[in-house]
């Protein structure tokens, strides 16, 4: 227990909270880099996935491509950018973006297939046109999964941010670095805690923010359901 | 007055749901299209309001082929009734019945306030409006579903086995409730289902459908019994079986009505 | 594209060392986490326990992990025994839930009926459950394999050699061609323990064939099995 009061005492130091490269600063790296990916990535790869799942069509290309960057090894694809574009920030952002969007595509096209497609059928019947579908049926509807899909490629942005460290002199997994080469163990411990807390509050709020998209209608009757069964994402851990 | 002309539709997979289909649907009256499954009598229910559109003839609205409309301003002038009642999970009994009218422009006030005139037409308590349809009972959801079909006041009103989903008990009750709305309203109804008690009892015109598409018979239910066209429409009504052949037997000093069987079907009035 | 045939030997090595590792922990977290599942599937309040510390788990980052394990286990950061114990860890987050999906999605009319012509508790299980469960359960399995071949590279940055010492060696280096070779010898070492998985469960379960609908879910591709759920 003596490496995590080691731990401890590193990220409570005082001297860590100061200046260029302490924790503030690399926090606040992590986390606005974190959240540029994703919007990127989400602008990306939402409208497809919505369209996929709306039209039907695309559906095993899709789902071929984000197979695909899946299997990707992330430190390799991180490696050969950091070789094509140079050691720095440009490297990591493509990267990332690449590998953020398999989950968000997945939770796009899954979240709009869920729906009943009695309910689709019933608004078209009424005379709803198909924006009016997709805006006022579908996405309302999915809205659980797509948000299902962004916690995913949430959580896989942070993790593969930290091993981006290796590459950029960014964020919390610059600790985990710089103490892997001193062999400092209580700073690379400590940046991993920082990491995982990290980690887990943006966990713990998208768990709270699928919770509420889920449209009220829909809570009446499935909240118990939701509740023991979150909609579980599969991030990549890279 | 709904007219069908020579209507053919061939799914792409090479299924012919229905064939040559000549027909004409009187205004302000009920047609039921009966037939088992694969009869293609929902494929000729959604060909009016271009849900699926013919490969082959014509759909005539007041005598204006229905190819000419735009799909989505078609749809929005006509009621639509479906099983399961197709209500949109995630708005509330007021808003769903609302839905059509705000699509059309009505302002958010007057169309919720017409919903809830709406939900007294179909017979359902004011405070289910602000219920969400998985609040509702099955037979309060058809009944929202119909509530929703006749929103901006359609000519004509399609229902697609609207009552395939509910008990018996519940069916009877909405069977009676359609029946006096129509009484009321008087719509252009057609109406899918694959009970021919159902058919019997709701259509001024019965329209038999068999495998493949075709029309073995239009008719009344009273022409159609007595003079049914061929040996599958005599089948299908269960006229050669016996079970329409009724004849009265007295029990206990009471006259009843049983059939070949001997089921009793009712007390004959004196 | 030189280096590549010029490095043969070093590749199929490190291709060696990359399945010594990983094949280890994809078994490990597959024996591990069929029982745990089943108790998921069985009691609820283990259900909500259960799910919600794979969830947690699953939410950690894979090098704040292997950095932070050596607390729990007494190895070195930089020891294989920690890579393949942290991959562990990970395969046991995806593959419990995936099972207890996979027993809770059995019919419940088809146990009654076991029961009912006579199956005793634990012949109900071996003979009927878990072979029905088995196409869902294959699914999560073939989901791990594709992770965790590809994250056992992450150890190279920790310095256990696999093939991601390819990425880190050829950085260093400025070899492009390593890192490709690399990326492409770690997806090759995925497809064909995937394909090898999938051929496997065909023998054993030969009545859930692709086109079958009980095979649809097995037949799927991994990825869309985890996205599904």
């Amino acid at each position: 227990m003596n490496l995590v009061l080691d731990a401890i005492a590193w990220i409570l130091d005082p001297t860590n909270w100061e200046g260029v490269g302490g924790i503030p600063q690399r926090l606040w790296e992590h986390l606005w880099i974190s959240a540029v990916i994703l919007l990127i990535a989400a602008a990306i790869a939402l409208p497809v996935g919505v369209l996929v799942g709306h039209t039907g069509r695309g559906r095993e290309a899709a789902v071929t491509v984000s197979g695909a960057l899946r299997a990707l090894p992330t430190l390799g694809v991180l490696s050969l950018f950091a070789l094509w574009l140079g050691i720095g920030l440009r490297a990591p952002i493509p990267a990332l973006v690449i590998l953020a969007i398999p989950p968000l595509l997945a939770g796009a096209y899954a979240g709009i297939e869920s729906i009943d497609r009695r309910i689709v059928d019933a608004a078209r019947a009424m005379g709803m046109n198909e924006r009016q579908i997709v805006g006022k049926v579908e996405v309302p509807l999915g809205l659980p999964i797509i948000v299902g899909g962004i916690r995913s490629a949430t959580l896989q942005i942070i993790a593969t941010a930290t091993l981006a460290a290796y590459v950029a002199d960014f964020g919390l997994g610059r600790f985990i670095f710089s103490g892997l080469k001193t062999r400092d163990y209580a700073e690379m411990l400590g940046g991993s805690i920082l990491v995982i807390v990290l980690a887990l509050v943006v966990d713990g709020a998208f768990a709270l923010t699928q919770r509420l998209v889920v449209p009220a209608g829909v809570r009446a009757t499935r909240f118990t359901e939701l509740r023991s069964r979150p909609a579980r994402p599969r991030a990549a851990v890279g | 007055m709904i007219e069908f002309r020579g209507v053919t539709k061939q799914f792409p997979d090479g299924t012919v749901a229905v064939e040559g289909v000549d027909i004409v649907i009187p205004p302000h009256k009920t047609t039921v299209l009966v037939g088992s499954s694969g009869s293609g009598k929902t494929t000729l229910l959604r060909m009016i309001n271009r849900m699926v559109d013919p490969t082959a003839g014509q759909v005539l609205i007041d005598g204006t082929d229905v190819a000419t409309v735009e799909p989505v301003a078609l749809r929005r002038g006509i009621g639509y009734v479906m099983q399961n009642s197709g209500l949109l999970p995630h708005r509330k009994v007021v808003d769903n019945v609302a839905t059509v009218p705000l699509l059309r422009g009505t302002s958010k006030r007057e169309a919720r306030a017409h919903a809830l005139e709406l939900l007294d037409t179909v017979g359902l308590d004011r405070s289910l409006a602000e219920k969400y349809p998985a609040q509702l009972s099955g037979g309060q959801q058809q009944r929202v579903g119909v509530a929703r079909g006749l929103a901006v006041d359609p000519n004509i009103l399609l229902m697609d086995e609207p009552f395939g989903a509910v008990d018996p008990i519940v069916r009877a009750e909405l069977q009676q409730e359609l029946l006096r709305l129509q009484e009321e309203l008087g719509k252009t109804v057609v109406f899918v289902t694959h009970d021919i008690d159902e058919a019997f009892l709701l259509g001024d015109q019965v329209v038999i459908m068999q495998q493949g598409g075709r029309i073995s018979q239009a008719a009344s239910p009273v022409e159609i019994l007595a003079n049914p066209a061929d040996d599958f429409v005599a089948d299908f009504v269960g006229a050669r079986r016996g079970k329409r052949a009724l004849h009265v037997t007295e029990v206990d000093g009471q006259r009843l009505v049983v059939d070949a069987d001997g089921r009793p079907a009712g007390v004959l009035a004196s | 594209m030189n280096w590549i045939w010029s490095n043969l030997d070093r590749v199929g090595e490190l291709m060696l060392v990359h399945l010594a590792l990983s094949v280890p922990a994809i078994i490990l977290s597959f024996v591990v986490s069929v029982p745990i599942g089943w108790l998921a599937h069985r009691y609820r309040w283990a259900s909500g326990v259960l799910l919600s510390l794979c969830a947690l788990l699953y939410a950690i980052p894979s090098l704040a992990l292997l950095i932070a394990l050596p607390v729990f286990t007494g190895q070195r950061a930089t020891s294989p025994v920690n890579l393949v114990v942290a991959l562990t860890l990970y395969g046991i987050a995806v593959i419990v839930r995936t099972a207890a999906d996979a027993f809770d999605a059995v019919e419940r009319d088809v146990l009654q009926s076991a029961t009912a012509v006579g199956y005793s508790t634990a012949g109900r299980f071996w003979g009927v459950h878990l072979p029905l469960a088995g196409p869902v359960l294959l699914s999560g399995l073939r989901v791990v394999i594709v992770s965790t071949v590809s994250l056992a590279t992450v150890g190279a940055v920790t310095g256990v050699q696999s093939l991601g010492s390819l990425f880190t060696d050829g950085l260093q280096r400025g070899i492009q061609a390593e890192i490709i070779a690399g990326i492409l010898a770690t997806i090759v070492l995925a497809v064909v323990l995937d394909g090898l998985t999938v051929a496997v469960g065909r023998m054993v379960m030969p009545w859930s064939r692709p086109g079958m609908e009980a095979a649809r879910s097995s037949s799927a591709s991994p990825v869309e099995q985890a996205d599904a759920a």
